[in-house]
């Protein structure tokens, strides 16, 4: 079975699932098949199965990580290419984002410790709105788990991305801008990608949302949580 | 896509120049991001010079949160202790941030309505 533990089969495991499961997506169209949920589930029972150590696929999967700050950078020519747009809506944007930064912090926060959660987990939880990378730091800074905030950063972007659009139904606030934006803001990534699907559009904007309250988050947090914990 | 390549990481490179000298505790790829945004707007990089590059990074963001996510698998006593807790308050305030940024957006954009959109 060693070869299995091959980085470059465990990496081919990856993108060979993630492949499958868009492509299951898109034929069933059942929104919790998400490809990012599967694709984690379908790993995690390989290995268990396996019994191959999770350091190994730490390990070959360093080198589809690296490929993550690009990806932010990238998401530069999609805010380039909404600039007008956002400038003509900067007050409305800016104020939202700094009410939806201090929401996400404040009730995450509130709530599990409410519910029983240890302080550790609390702070691993705080920054779950934003992106992978700014939320990781924040949790390393603030003596959370960076593993534990990566999860919890997954289950925020797939539940708002598979529920995400039927909350803004329901919140009757009828504004494709800011339901966009607002998706970016509170479930970074994955919620940009599920708008990104439907409009390029409306993606630049869940774009706008995800690196504001990424940056937000990433200045304010620190200083929060230390005040509130 | 070897100049595409080049601008994306050169962006990424200066992100991690400016936290490297200044300690900003800002990632080196918002700095990037925002970086690159600046220099499309004002001409000196052209679009068409990024453009396949970023789409191609940008369509399939999601699949670079799969390992990351993973290593869920190392926390499976800590997730099945508290996994309550974490789960409702992670669901609850994702709720609460959308709709609260989504009206804040709305009211905001209305009583600041210098142009009607």
């Amino acid at each position: 079975m060693e070869i299995l533990e091959n980085k470059y089969v465990l990496i081919a495991l990856t993108f060979g699932v993630y492949a499958v499961s868009k492509h299951l997506q898109k034929r069933t169209n059942i929104l919790l098949l998400n490809p990012i949920l599967v694709s984690i589930a379908v790993i995690i029972i390989f290995l268990k199965f396996t019994g191959i150590d999770y350091s190994k696929y730490k390990e070959a999967s360093t080198a589809i990580d690296i490929w993550l700050s690009p990806c932010v950078v990238a998401m530069g020519v999609p805010l380039y290419l909404q600039l007008d747009n956002i400038k003509k809506l900067i007050v409305p944007i800016l104020v939202s984002q700094v009410v939806g930064c201090l929401v996400g912090l404040f009730s995450v926060v509130y709530i599990a410790k409410w519910l029983g959660a240890t302080d550790e987990v609390v702070l691993s939880l705080a920054p779950k709105s934003v992106t992978t990378p700014i939320a990781m730091q924040v949790s390393e800074m603030m003596g959370g788990i960076p593993a534990l905030t990566v999860s919890a950063v997954v289950i925020a972007g797939i539940f708002g991305g598979v529920f995400g659009l039927s909350i803004f139904g329901l919140s009757r606030a009828k504004t494709p801008i800011g339901e966009s934006l607002s998706m970016g803001t509170a479930s970074h990534a994955v919620g940009t990608s599920r708008v990104m699907e439907i409009s390029t559009r409306y993606g630049a904007y869940a774009g706008v949302g995800l690196s504001l309250n990424g940056i937000l988050t990433a200045i304010i947090a620190p200083t929060i949580l230390s005040w509130i914990m | 896509m070897a100049l595409q390549l080049f601008i994306i990481f050169a962006m990424l490179a200066f992100g991690e120049l400016v936290v490297w000298l200044t300690g900003v505790p800002v990632p080196s790829s918002i700095i990037g991001m925002l970086t690159l945004t600046f220099l499309l707007k004002i001409g000196v990089i052209k679009l068409q010079w990024v453009k396949s590059a970023s789409n191609v990074l940008t369509g399939n963001l999601t699949f670079f949160f799969i390992a990351p996510g993973v290593s869920l698998i190392l926390y499976y006593e800590l997730i099945k202790s508290q996994w309550i807790p974490i789960t409702v308050s992670i669901i609850v305030s994702t709720i609460l941030v959308m709709v609260t940024t989504v009206w804040t957006y709305k009211l905001v954009r209305k009583h600041n309505g210098n142009s009607r959109k």
